[in-house]
């Protein structure tokens, strides 16, 4: 009789190192996403935080909107639209304190602007003048980051850093559903729990990467099940529910900042707009399934629970919408101005002195602009393109 | 022995206690400098690089880490963010590959990514190379990656005053540097004296370890020891070696190495990493671009086989050695005049492998 044979016999009582380790708060997600508009607790919502809200969501639409519309006017290269996702974006930049720092992804623009940085600046990358057009220390947001993934461990990195210094910082790490398969997500997870490092990842599940869904992407039964693995909370919400979002983001914040390690949202929410303009979403989705979402719209949810509780007259609603036009028109205006660019910046910043191979080649770049600009104003035209 | 301590004061230390001691004085000079990686804490690393820095500095200073290199350089990157500056261990060569993305796409461009508003004063350390008689994934040398990718420094010692010199202008560097550590020299000994270590050169200078006319023999890291007993070998011959230790390989001190191959007319790249696309072929090309008028034979590479890194059984065969320097050095002679006549014929092939090329080149083998 082998070992495996005898009923019962191989259960060996494991040595300390072997114990399963067990944390104080609940490890396993709800099983339906958080909810607040639409239930009783919807009643006890501030007024004032449920306005606020309102304005930035109006505010984040037509930001999406305009910014859609500047590709289509050649003034960005590309723009990945959050339309849809307006509450995520919020909640996550109101969730966080000053100190605190945002890791967004290139989808999440919106939730930079919504911590202060100025849209011109936060659509650089994607007009394509520089990389990243803000200086990340200015309002703690790291570079809108396109691998996806791996600006997960940048946030670890950083709280633990800050906690090793004594800084009750939290950073705040968002990502969508298909970065949830990449190897980096998980090294994040994993070692943000090893640390006990205060950082709330945010989990944007928008239903596609690009074009794949979600079933092909993971058979988890929700992506706040991989919390569980790595001995973290995992929370489930409704992302189009944007009090909902706040209330639990500022929960995982709370506790980040009080010691108690990582947690992890999943927020269920949907791209109403193409992956970006470059997409075409009609090849992979079902009209009727984009109907569906659009009637669970995050902006008009709060709206509407503001007119529901009587929280809002005409002239408020026209207010905000009057808000959100001026900042569209001022975000228009200034984009349409053509960025002024130095190609000698090219060679300022791969080093914190250019090495004798960047030198030469910073000699050559120069020589061939000083000779087109000879040749241009020999010829007494105008020099070609936007560089000048 | 004895007597030489006594007089130079200095005592017989290893590579890899030089790099120990770099780490020591970093950690202690900076609160900022912080080492992670897997096993570089109770263990003091595999190679013990990192002996004693736990105990001495704390576990916050000098983490073991969970065991993924994506992470552990990930981590680092946010860690630099806030003002630290980390010191990775990469523990093997091929170890490093799943973390490439991070350094490729993080860790290099975050200062240009940023306009200069966040630089990465990273130290990734990389163990590299063979000849320890490592299995399968221990014993690559990638340097032609890092070197490809902007913004990173790279840099790799060959002595032991080198490994503490430069692993203190790595982690002194406002810049991320690869520090390749040539892990057959880790136990290669030099009297050196750790409470005064020497002043060496700074990340970018070349050294030349060797005067000589007849040839420049390029180098660095495992294959400088190589390249100094081929030239010692070559003396037989009446042939007088010029050696050059690059030390950097980005940024690549391509003064001292034109200058000597503008004295010596003839030039051998060395290094075990393989020759296609290989640190050599930017060499030679930059040489031919830069002393072209003053080359007498053709920029030759002697380097790796071109293939995944053999089993150990067989390194032997695929490290560059003695012998094959030696050979490449044979035909470059061609019309020269202190060759002896008859010579020269090395031009399409050298000698068989394992052979002294020199005697066999010089009797003419065709």
């Amino acid at each position: 009789m082998t070992v495996l044979e005898q009923p019962g016999a191989y259960r060996p009582t494991p040595p300390p190192a072997w114990q399963p380790r067990t944390d104080p708060a609940p490890l396993l997600p709800d099983d339906e996403p958080y909810r607040l508009l639409g239930t009783p607790a919807a009643d006890a919502l501030d007024p004032e935080r449920l306005r606020l809200l309102h304005g930035h969501l109006v505010r984040g639409r037509r930001y999406n909107t305009q910014a859609t519309a500047l590709t289509r006017q050649g003034r960005l290269a590309v723009y990945p639209s959050s339309t849809g996702q307006e509450a995520c974006e919020i909640a996550a930049a109101l969730a966080l304190e000053d100190r605190d720092w945002l890791f967004p992804s290139y989808r999440d623009t919106l939730a930079a602007v919504t911590r202060g940085l100025d849209p011109v600046q936060a659509l650089t990358l994607l007009r394509g003048d520089w990389h990243t057009g803000y200086d990340p220390h200015e309002h703690r947001v790291a570079p809108l980051a396109t691998p996806l993934a791996t600006q997960l461990p940048h946030a670890v990195g950083l709280a633990h850093a800050a906690r090793l210094k004594g800084d009750d910082v939290v950073a705040l790490a968002m990502v969508g559903d298909g970065g949830t398969s990449e190897g980096d997500f998980h090294e994040a997870l994993n070692f943000a729990a090893v640390w006990r490092a205060p950082v709330v990842f945010l989990v944007q599940n928008n239903g596609f990467a690009i074009s794949v869904p979600l079933s092909k992407q993971t058979v988890a039964p929700s992506l706040a099940h991989k919390a569980v693995g790595y001995g973290m909370p995992g929370r489930l919400v409704d992302g189009n529910d944007a009090p909902a979002v706040l209330e639990v983001l500022t929960e995982a914040v709370r506790r980040a900042r009080a010691g108690g390690g990582p947690t992890l949202v999943e927020a269920v929410t949907y791209r109403l707009d193409a992956h970006t303009n470059a997409d075409d979403a009609t090849r992979y989705r079902s009209d009727a399934e984009v109907a569906a979402w659009r009637s669970h719209d995050p902006v008009e949810l709060v709206e509407r629970e503001l007119v529901r509780r009587d929280l809002v007259d005409a002239d408020g609603l026209a207010a905000v919408r009057e808000a959100a036009e001026r900042m569209a028109a001022d975000l228009r205006e200034r984009m349409n101005e053509d960025p002024a660019l130095d190609p000698m910046e090219l060679f300022d910043h791969v080093y914190a002195r250019r090495t004798a191979r960047l030198r030469e080649q910073a000699e050559l770049l120069r020589a061939e602009l000083a000779a087109a600009a000879a040749d241009g104003s020999a010829h007494g035209g105008e020099r070609e393109g936007t560089d000048r | 022995m004895t007597t030489a301590v006594a007089t130079t004061g200095r005592k017989p230390a290893t590579m890899s206690q030089a790099l120990n001691r770099a780490l020591r004085d970093a950690m202690a000079d900076d609160p900022a400098v912080h080492v992670l990686g897997e096993d570089v804490g109770t263990l003091g690393g595999v190679f013990r690089i990192t002996d004693g820095l736990a105990k001495e500095f704390g576990e916050d200073r000098c983490t073991d880490t969970p065991l993924a290199e994506a992470g552990i350089l990930g981590t680092a990157v946010g860690m630099a963010m806030y003002g630290l500056r980390p010191v990775v261990e990469m523990q093997f060569d091929a170890f490093a590959y799943p973390a490439l993305e991070q350094l490729i796409s993080h860790v290099s461009r975050m200062r240009n990514r940023t306009r200069g508003a966040l630089p990465m004063p990273i130290t990734v350390r990389v163990p590299y190379g063979g000849g320890i008689g490592g299995v399968e994934h221990h014993s690559d040398s990638s340097e032609a990656l890092y070197m490809a990718t902007p913004g990173l420094h790279v840099v790799t010692p060959a002595t032991v005053a080198d490994a503490y010199g430069l692993l203190r202008a790595a982690i002194a560097s406002d810049d991320p540097v690869v520090f390749l550590e040539p892990k057959r020299l880790y136990w290669s000994k030099a009297d050196w004296e750790p409470d005064r270590p020497e002043e060496v050169p700074g990340i970018g200078t070349a050294v030349v370890r060797r005067r000589g006319t007849s040839a420049t023999l390029i180098t660095y890291g495992p294959s400088l020891p190589v390249c100094l007993e081929a030239a010692e070998a070559a003396t037989a011959e009446g042939w007088d070696l010029e050696v050059v230790d690059l030390r950097s390989l980005v940024p690549l001190d391509e003064e001292t190495v034109c200058a000597s191959v503008r004295r010596t007319g003839r030039a051998v790249v060395v290094h075990e990493a393989t020759g296609f696309g290989g640190p050599g072929g930017e060499l030679a090309a930059r040489i031919t671009e830069r002393c072209f008028h003053h080359l007498e034979a053709p920029v030759l590479r002697v380097t790796g086989f071109d293939i995944p890194y053999p089993p150990p059984m067989l390194e032997k065969h695929h490290l560059p050695g003695v012998d094959r320097v030696l050979d490449a050095v044979a035909r470059l002679q061609w019309e020269a005049d202190w060759t002896s006549p008859g010579s020269g014929s090395g031009v399409s092939q050298g000698s068989a492998q394992g052979a002294r090329g020199v005697s066999g080149a010089q009797g003419g083998v065709r």
